[in-house]
C-alpha cells in the first residue's frame, strides 16, 4: 500500500496510471471505536461501584446512598466494621478455594475418560455427555430448589459441607468441557513413546499427559473459581447458617447495604486486574 | 535393560561381523494380528538378526506397522510369539521392553527442553545425573545437533526434529531400534541426506534397527536385509540385491522396482534351463532353478528388469545364453542419464527398456524396428498373482501414508 502511493508521483511516465485511493479511509476507525464502547459499556457498573466506595453517608447512617455526599476513605479504613461482612468473605474465598480444587481433580479425570474410551469400550459414555449438557444447561434455580430438596430429605444439615456439595456438583461440568477440549488435540503417540522410553502408566500422566494438559485444567478451574465465588442462585438454598458473601449482600438490601460491600468490590476487581496483567507477562515471557 | 557400556562413538566398523554371526535378536513366530475380524498380519515368521539393519517394506495395509508396534509393545498378537533377545516379550508392556522407537510424528515432548527429551529413558533408570549429561551430549553430537540441549523442540526444524527423535531412542542403547516411516515428513533432498546420515549412525552405534517404510528405493539404500511384505504376509526376503534381482513374486518384482512380466507355459525343461512359451507363441528361455515349479505346463510370468536389456538394431541373431525379442519403438525419453524406451512387441505387449547414457551409438527413435536381448540369467519367473492388480497396490503405497 505505502509503497504503491509513493511509487506512484515519482512514476513520470504518463501511461502510468496512479493507483486508485481506497475510498473510505475512515473505514479503520469504525471497528475499533466501537470495541471501545463495549468495553465502556461492560466498564461502567464497576466504575460507579469504584466511585461510591468514596463516598460519604448520610447522617453517618453506614449504608450506600446514590447521592454524592462527598469523598471520604472511611471505608477502607472502616473496612471490617460492618457486621459479618469479612466472615462471609472469607467463607466465600473458603468454599470457591475447595469446591476449585475438588472440581478440577473430579472434571479432569472424567474428561480423560470421555475422550480417551470409545463408546465401545465406555458403556453409557453418550448418556454421560448428555448428563453434563444438561447440568450446564438446566436453571439454576431448579438445581438449587432440588439440591434443598434433596438434602432436606436425607436430612444432611445445611451448612458448608452442603455448599461444598452444590458447587462441586455445578462446576464439574465446565472443567470438563474445558478440558476436553484440550485433550481433543492431544497426540496419543506422546504417551506411547512414553511408555516407549521406560516409563510407566503413572509417570506418564505426571511428566506427560497432565503437564499437556494443564493450561486447559487451569482454565477449567478459573471458570470453576469464577463460578462459585459469585453464586447467589444455589447457594441461597443450601447455605443454612453460613453465609457466603453474595447471600450476604442480598440479605443486607433489606435494611441498607453497607458501604464496605464497594470496597471489598473494588479490592477484588482490582486483584482480578492485577492477575490478568501478570499472566499476561508471563504469558510473554514463555513464548 | 542392555548393560553393554558402549561409547558411541567409539565403536566403528565391524558390525558387518557381528551380522555375519547370525545370531538372532528378534524371532517372531507364527504372529497374527486380527482387527475386526480382518487380519492385519497372517502368520508371519520372521529373524532378525543382532546389528542387522533390517527393514519391512510393503504398501499401506500390508501390516508392517501392525508388526512394528507388536514388536514395541503397543499392540498385542492375535496368536503367536516374539522373541526379543532369547526373551519373550509377546504381552510385556512397552515400557518393560529392551526396544525403543522413532516414531512416525517424532511425537517429541513439547513442554520438555532438547536436553530432557533426550533424557527422558535415561532418568526413567534412575541414572547419575552427570552421567545422564554426558551420554545425552556425546548422543547430540552423534546426531550432529551439538549444544542445542537447552532449546524447545519448537524451535527446530523437521530435520532437526528427526535427529532428537533418533537421539532419545538411541541414547538408552536397545537391543532394538524401531523406527516408523521416520522420514515421511522429510522433503526429497533431506530424506536422501537422512538416509546416509542413518545408515552411518547405525554403523557406528552397531544396534540393530527394524525400519518400516513404504518407499522401497529408501528400504534397498539403507537395509542389510529386508522383507516385502503385502496383506499381512512376506512376499519376498533377503538382501535388497537378492530380493530385486531375484524376486520370488509378481509382486515383489512390480512392487520393488520395475519389472517386464509376459505370461507364458513352461514347454521345456532341459537341465538347467527351462523354455517358457508365451501367448503368442515366442519362446523364452530361463533358469530351471529360477521357476517357482519345476512341472511342464506351469503357468508363469517371465520377468526381466528395464536395465537388463540390451537395445539393438532390428538384424541381431540369437546368441546362446540370451533371450531376444522383436519389436517396434513406441515412445523414446531422453531423461539426462539415460534414455527410457517403451517397445512395442508384434503381439501388442509393451516392455520397458532403460539404456544408460554412455554416449554409444545413436539412440532408437520411436517407430524404429529392434532388437531387445538380455542374458537368461537376468531372466526370472514367477506364479502369475491370484487377484488384485500390482500396479493399484504399488501405487497406493506411494500415495497413502
Amino acid at each position: 500500500m505505502s509503497v504503491l502511493t509513493e511509487s506512484a508521483p515519482t512514476a513520470a511516465a504518463p501511461t502510468v496510471v496512479p493507483p486508485e485511493r481506497r475510498p473510505r479511509h475512515w473505514g479503520r476507525f469504525v471497528l475499533p471505536t466501537y470495541s471501545w464502547l463495549v468495553i465502556a459499556y461492560l466498564v461502567f457498573p464497576i466504575a460507579v461501584m469504584f466511585v461510591y466506595s468514596f463516598n460519604r453517608s448520610v447522617g453517618g447512617v453506614p449504608q450506600v446512598s446514590f447521592s454524592w455526599n462527598g469523598f471520604t476513605t472511611l471505608w477502607y479504613r472502616e473496612w471490617n466494621s460492618a457486621p459479618g461482612l469479612s466472615a462471609s468473605f472469607w467463607l466465600s474465598i473458603r468454599l470457591a478455594v475447595i469446591a476449585t480444587i475438588v472440581s478440577a481433580i473430579l472434571g479432569t479425570l472424567l474428561a480423560i475418560a470421555l475422550v480417551r474410551y470409545r463408546p465401545k469400550q465406555f458403556h453409557g459414555k453418550g448418556v454421560i455427555e448428555q448428563i453434563l449438557f444438561i447440568n450446564i444447561a438446566a436453571p439454576e434455580i431448579v438445581m438449587g430448589a432440588s439440591l434443598l430438596g434433596l438434602f432436606v430429605t436425607f436430612n444432611i444439615g445445611r451448612g458448608f459441607l452442603t455448599l461444598v456439595l452444590a458447587h462441586v456438583m455445578f462446576c464439574i461440568a465446565y472443567v470438563t468441557v474445558t478440558v476436553r477440549a484440550r485433550l481433543a488435540g492431544f497426540d496419543r503417540s506422546l504417551e506411547e513413546a512414553s511408555y516407549d522410553l521406560g516409563a510407566g502408566p503413572l509417570t506418564t500422566f505426571r511428566r506427560i499427559t497432565l503437564p499437556m494438559i494443564m493450561p486447559g485444567v487451569l482454565a477449567g478451574a478459573l471458570m470453576a473459581f469464577a463460578l462459585s465465588i459469585d453464586d447467589f442462585i444455589t447457594s441461597n438454598f443450601v447455605s443454612g447458617t453460613s453465609t457466603p458473601f453474595p447471600v450476604l449482600i442480598y440479605a443486607s438490601t433489606r435494611v441498607g447495604i453497607p458501604p464496605q460491600v464497594f470496597v471489598f468490590g473494588t479490592v477484588i476487581f482490582s486483584v482480578g486486574i492485577l492477575l490478568a496483567l501478570s499472566s499476561l507477562v508471563i504469558g510473554r515471557k514463555g513464548t | 535393560m542392555s548393560n553393554r557400556t558402549v561409547d558411541m562413538t567409539e565403536v566403528s566398523s565391524g558390525f558387518a561381523d557381528v551380522s555375519a554371526g547370525r545370531k538372532p535378536i528378534v524371532t517372531i513366530e507364527h504372529v497374527t494380528k486380527i482387527f475386526q475380524d480382518a487380519p492385519a498380519v497372517d502368520d508371519l515368521n520372521l529373524e532378525i538378526y543382532e546389528g542387522e539393519f533390517f527393514s519391512l517394506l510393503g504398501p499401506s495395509g500390508c501390516g508392517k506397522t501392525t508388526t512394528l508396534r507388536m514388536l514395541g509393545g503397543f499392540e498385542e498378537p492375535t496368536s503367536g510369539r516374539i522373541f526379543l533377545g532369547g526373551k519373550e516379550v509377546t504381552y510385556l508392556a512397552p515400557y518393560r521392553r529392551d526396544v525403543n522407537t522413532v516414531f512416525q510424528s517424532y511425537a517429541l515432548f513439547p513442554h520438555l527442553s532438547i536436553f530432557e527429551n533426550v533424557a527422558f529413558g535415561l532418568k526413567r533408570k534412575r541414572m547419575d545425573k552427570a552421567e545422564i549429561r554426558r551420554r545425552v551430549s556425546t548422543m547430540l553430537e552423534l546426531v550432529d545437533l551439538p549444544h542445542m540441549e537447552g532449546r524447545r523442540t519448537s524451535q527446530l526444524s523437521g530435520g532437526q526434529q528427526q535427529r532428537v527423535a533418533l537421539a532419545r531412542a538411541l541414547v538408552n542403547e536397545p537391543t532394538l531400534l524401531l523406527l516408523d516411516e521416520p522420514m515421511s515428513a522429510l522433503d526429497a533432498k533431506l530424506r536422501h541426506q537422512m538416509q546416509i546420515e542413518l545408515k552411518r549412525i547405525q554403523t557406528q552405534v552397531g544396534i540393530t534397527f527394524l525400519y518400516v517404510t513404504h518407499d522401497q528405493e529408501e528400504a534397498m539404500t539403507m537395509s542389510d536385509r529386508l522383507v516385502v511384505m503385502r496383506l499381512g504376509r512376506i512376499e519376498g526376503i533377503g538382501s535388497p540385491r537378492e530380493v530385486y534381482d531375484r524376486p520370488t513374486t509378481e509382486f515383489v518384482a512390480t512392487f520393488l522396482g520395475a519389472s517386464n512380466l509376459l505370461a507364458g507355459d513352461v514347454t521345456a525343461l532341459e537341465g538347467s534351463v527351462a523354455t517358457v512359451t508365451l501367448t503368442s507363441g515366442t519362446t523364452l528361455r530361463v533358469g530351471a532353478e529360477r521357476l517357482p515349479e519345476k512341472r511342464v505346463g506351469l503357468s508363469v510370468k517371465v520377468g526381466v528388469r528395464p536395465e537388463k536389456i540390451t537395445i539393438g538394431a532390428g538384424d541381431g541373431g540369437t546368441m546362446s545364453g540370451q533371450n531376444s525379442l522383436r519389436g517396434r519403438v513406441r515412445v523414446s525419453t531422453f531423461t539426462g542419464v539415460g534414455n527410457q524406451y517403451i517397445v512395442e512387441t508384434s503381439w501388442g505387449t509393451d516392455l520397458t527398456v532403460y539404456a544408460q547414457n554412455i554416449g554409444q551409438a545413436a539412440a532408437p527413435r520411436s517407430g524404429d524396428e529392434v532388437v531387445l536381448t538380455w542374458p537368461v540369467e537376468h531372466t526370472f519367473a514367477v506364479h502369475p498373482m491370484a487377484h488384485g492388480s500390482v500396479e493399484e497396490e504399488a501405487t497406493m503405497g506411494e500415495i497413502d501414508e
